[in-house]
């Protein structure tokens, strides 16, 4: 009995994890667009360093049918409060990312006006859209992660969406 | 939702260049913490693309296109550690002396092997082939005799057929006593064309 429960643990273990390169491969480039999305271009790229070389050491010991897009969604946002707050010259509040990412210029394969009209939302809004719509997690989820509802979290994400809506159309015309 | 998304769409994704840059720090960092677990990297040879996998004790796969590369890292995965990732530097010495073998210019192999995926009789069995010199072959049934079960010629065969190092660890060298091939994981032609090109060096 209890070897059968053993082999099967096993298996389940083995249908659920994948070679890390394979998670590096199909999580990558969101949670790179999670980041700059977060924090700007160029302190998101030691964000998404930091967010896997933790993933992997603890990827072993992940349960097995995890939902590993939002666990590393998850390790992104604590990455990057822990990097804004190392390079911050001023003290931020415990568990806070900055009003206003860094403002250094965006790479080549952005879209600067969007980005910039993303970068102008306030940090709320900003991560609501980022783990909503860049990352598909659900509100329910968005809102443990803001330390807030899912109502509140399906605001924030509308409310900026709808001012990126009118940016973008003002921009375009 | 949609106009979200559509709009959303004008963020681009990450190019490869960047994501590119990305991972190959990522191996750094993981090897220097020492959590790089299995490394891998493809090597393009005169028998097909070759899948080489490697732990911090040694060299630990080589697969033949036809095993499907996928399904031999999802196997590593699963046997050795999740913790895989595409190292190519950390293959070169092997990838190199791969390259030196197949130009006919290698007779053995020096390199750290882990044959952890090996074990009881067919580790035995694998343990002895590299005494099967270049350009010669053993019968599985000598291989039988040689391990000191001159009637376990099926389980010779079938521990050459699982060797999980082949070309590295000899298994090609090992045929059947009348004289032809037999089986082989890279498929039966690719067999014949190691030993022509050992027989021709």
């Amino acid at each position: 009995m209890g070897g059968s429960r053993n082999w099967q643990s096993r298996r389940l273990l083995g249908v659920a994890m994948k070679p890390f390169e394979q998670v590096v491969t199909e999580h990558g480039p969101t949670v790179l667009r999670v980041c700059r999305a977060i924090l700007g271009p160029h302190e998101a790229e030691d964000a998404w360093s930091e967010t896997f070389l933790s993933a992997l050491r603890a990827y072993p010991d992940l349960p097995s049918g995890s939902n590993i897009r939002a666990w590393l969604v998850t390790i992104a946002k604590r990455k990057a409060i822990d990097q804004h707050r190392a390079r911050s010259r001023q003290p931020m509040p415990a568990g806070e990312l900055p009003d206003q990412p860094a403002t250094d210029r965006y790479p080549a394969d952005c879209d600067d006006t969007l980005w910039a009209a993303l970068e102008a939302l306030p940090r709320r809004q900003r991560e609501a859209i980022a783990y909503h719509h860049l990352a598909g997690m659900p509100y329910a989820q968005v809102g443990e992660l803001l330390g807030n509802t899912e109502s509140a979290a399906r605001r924030a994400a509308a409310d900026g969406m709808r001012t990126l809506r009118n940016h973008y159309r003002g921009a375009a015309s | 939702m949609t106009i979200d998304t559509d709009l959303l769409a004008a963020l681009p994704p990450a190019d490869e260049a960047t994501i590119t840059r990305l991972q190959a720090r990522l191996v750094d960092a993981a090897t220097a913490e020492g959590i790089l677990d299995v490394a891998y990297r493809t090597l393009d040879s005169p028998v097909g693309p070759l899948l080489l996998a490697a732990t911090g004790q040694g060299l630990v796969r080589v697969a033949y296109a036809r095993e499907d590369h996928d399904q031999v890292l999802a196997m590593l995965a699963r046997r050795v550690n999740p913790r895989v990732l595409s190292a190519p530097a950390r293959l070169d010495p092997v990838a190199r002396e791969l390259d030196e073998y197949f130009a006919g210019m290698r007779t053995q192999f020096d390199v750290a092997l882990d044959l952890r995926l090996s074990s009881g009789f067919r580790r035995d069995v694998l343990a002895r082939l590299p005494d099967i010199a270049y350009g010669t072959t053993a019968s599985y049934a000598s291989l039988a005799r040689a391990v000191g079960n001159p009637r376990a010629v099926r389980a010779v065969g079938s521990a050459c057929a699982s060797n999980p190092l082949p070309v590295v660890v000899p298994c090609h060298r090992v045929i059947r006593s009348d004289g032809a091939a037999g089986s082989y994981a890279g498929g039966p032609e690719v067999k014949l064309a190691l030993l022509a090109l050992e027989a021709a060096a």
